[in-house]
């Protein structure tokens, strides 16, 4: 397992370095065509400098920026102590040191997403949404997956890269709509008429790194997602030892054709399951940043036990490719702790159920408390609520606070 | 001279290994310690929530006298055993116990409906749950300090400062034995 995580990092340095040279190339072009004294060094240090600030604030602040984004609220143990649980479960199962603070989104589609810069400073959030739709099994799949981003450094790694493909994106758009509104720029030094053809060349060289720059660092960070989503699948799976557990909470997430309010194009890759391409046909495949849904599902389904090396073999089975998901020193039958047997096979809540159970949960968040009368009815107590009894609306029964 | 330059460089490319693999050795068992503590807070929950949930069952379930005996029988035994093996032999037992009482209450619908109950019944299995997790992490810890002490060159280390291998955690329980693996 440990080994895993390094073979990870060593691929990740390799894409890091890959679109750091094309950030540089992109720095030098632009800066040798507006000061070619500077020979380009000047536009290093400015495109440096620009991703250097981005990353250092996503760094720090990125899993706070991510959690307000999605108006998601911190809760104590007791709002929801089965989550409470299966979060302190998967803790355990993957060694992490600490364990994640937890965060429910107000929202009824059912989705997820861990954040965070490392195991120390991790946070899981959910939606109320899923949390009700799910069973035990089915969650626990689902945080597993959560667990394996953190466990995998999937966050930072992510948040680090998207922020250098932003920073790649935000000097190539600057440069190109420069060009636009000044018509090429050239009137600034028409006299150096010496440096006028170098100049020209230059020019184009800028102009075709600012359009397949931006383009190639995308399908890069693209690849190196979908690539990443799998391998959280896989050493989810090894967590929780129980495919069919994500397997189906996956189904009932795509299945449930609601959007989210609060996710946004710079968060959506974030979640578990993209939030918006519910319904519609999923996004054409080497631009999106989470591999197929269905796809994911049918692999899950054909592992034969619960290790890398059965994910490995369901993903070549399913995909009919050879291509390796896991780094080679994660494939060892030894590893493999076996499938466990379903702990939770309840049925499915209706869903009406769901839906008072979703708004339940989100009252309890707010602070509201319940009280259940011998008449049946079950009273909402709003938080800010000051008297010491309140009369039940339907038999008239005094309960006191 | 350059033998001797090549001697003192040999020797402390060979010392600064040796240093390397001790400290390895030094951490891997740490972290055996570290699961093992995992396992036992795991197994200390376990022992107290069984009294709250026998106190609770006991007035539902009069025909289950002796699966109620036995769980707190094994309970005190499993809280006396000491040493890893003997350990997971009475916890495996008390282990069975407790999966009979989860068959046992199926027949008590009133008992499925306590709000008390099932709040236990979830602190329970979530326990359950965590002390094989737990498990699962230890012995994958195990199993690796285990093989750093048998190969070749941490065994000399290992041998010089007497690392000695570490017992595996292992609970007979014939719900969690695995699902045969199937090759086609």
């Amino acid at each position: 397992m440990w080994e895993l995580i390094r073979a990870n990092r060593r691929r990740s340095v390799l894409l890091f370095m890959f679109m750091g040279i094309g950030l540089i190339l992109l720095g030098a072009a632009i800066g040798y065509y507006f000061n070619p004294a500077g020979m380009g060094i000047d536009g290093i240090i400015i495109a440096l400098l620009i991703w250097i600030i981005m990353s250092l604030i996503s760094y720090y602040n990125g899993a706070k920026i991510l959690l307000s984004a999605s108006k998601a609220k911190k809760v104590s143990p007791d709002v929801h102590p089965q989550l409470y649980n299966i979060v302190e479960e998967m803790k355990i199962a993957a060694n992490l040191p600490a364990m994640p603070e937890i965060y429910i989104i107000n929202e009824e589609a059912p989705n997820a997403f861990a954040a965070g810069r490392d195991p120390q400073h991790a946070v899981v959030a959910v939606t109320a949404g899923l949390l009700t739709r799910l069973n035990r099994d089915e969650l626990q799949g689902v945080i597993a997956h959560e667990m394996a981003h953190i466990y995998n450094r999937d966050i930072r790694f992510m948040t680090l890269a998207g922020v250098m493909l932003g920073s790649i994106v935000l000097i190539s758009e600057i440069f190109l709509r420069g060009m636009l509104y000044t018509g090429g720029g050239a009137r600034y030094r028409s006299s150096g008429s010496k440096g006028g053809q170098g100049q020209a060349i230059m020019m184009i060289i800028a102009l075709v790194l600012a359009i397949l720059v931006p383009i190639f660092a995308g399908l890069l960070y693209y690849a190196i997602s979908r690539k990443r989503e799998y391998l959280a699948d896989a050493t989810g799976v090894r967590f929780s030892r129980y495919p069919e557990g994500l397997a189906s909470a996956l189904e009932k997430i795509s299945g449930t054709k609601i959007e989210m309010k609060t996710a946004n194009k710079v968060t959506a890759p974030m979640y578990i399951s993209l939030p918006f391409q519910k319904g519609k046909k999923a996004a054409a495949g080497l631009r999106s940043t989470h591999p197929p849904i269905q796809e994911r599902i049918r692999i899950l389904r054909s592992m034969q036990g619960a290790g890398f090396l059965s994910y490995q073999e369901a993903y070549n089975e399913v995909k009919g490719s050879g291509a390796h998901i896991i780094p080679g020193s994660g494939l060892k039958e030894t590893d493999d702790p076996g499938i466990r047997k379903a702990f939770d096979s309840g049925d499915a809540p209706g869903l009406k159920t769901v839906k008072r159970n979703t708004g339940d949960l989100m009252m309890k968040m707010n602070g509201y408390t319940f009280i259940n009368c011998n008449c049946g009815l079950r009273i909402k107590v709003p938080p800010d609520y000051k008297k010491n009894t309140i009369i039940c609306t339907k038999c008239g029964t005094k309960h006191r606070l | 001279m350059t033998t001797l330059y090549v001697t003192i460089a040999i020797i402390a490319i060979v010392f600064i290994g040796f240093v390397g693999i001790y400290n390895a050795l030094v951490r891997l068992r740490n972290q055996v310690k570290n699961g093992w503590s995992q396992i036992d807070v795991q197994l200390k929950r376990r022992h107290d929530l069984i009294p709250n949930l026998i106190e609770t069952v006991k007035g539902y379930m009069t025909h289950e006298r002796e699966t109620l005996e036995n769980i707190t029988a094994y309970r005190s035994k499993a809280m006396s055993a000491s040493g890893i093996g003997e350990k997971a032999q009475a916890e495996g037992l008390l282990g069975g116990a407790l999966g009979q009482l989860q068959v046992a209450v199926e027949a008590y619908p009133d008992l499925k409906a306590n709000q008390n109950f099932l709040s236990l019944q979830e602190e329970l299995s979530s326990t359950e749950n965590k002390i094989s997790f737990a498990r699962q992490s230890y012995n994958d810890q195990v199993l690796f300090f285990n093989n750093k002490i048998q190969m070749f060159p941490s065994n000399i280390v290992a041998g010089m400062f007497s690392f000695k291998e570490e017992e595996f955690f292992e609970i007979e329980d014939p719900a969690e034995k695995a699902v045969p693996k199937v090759k086609f």
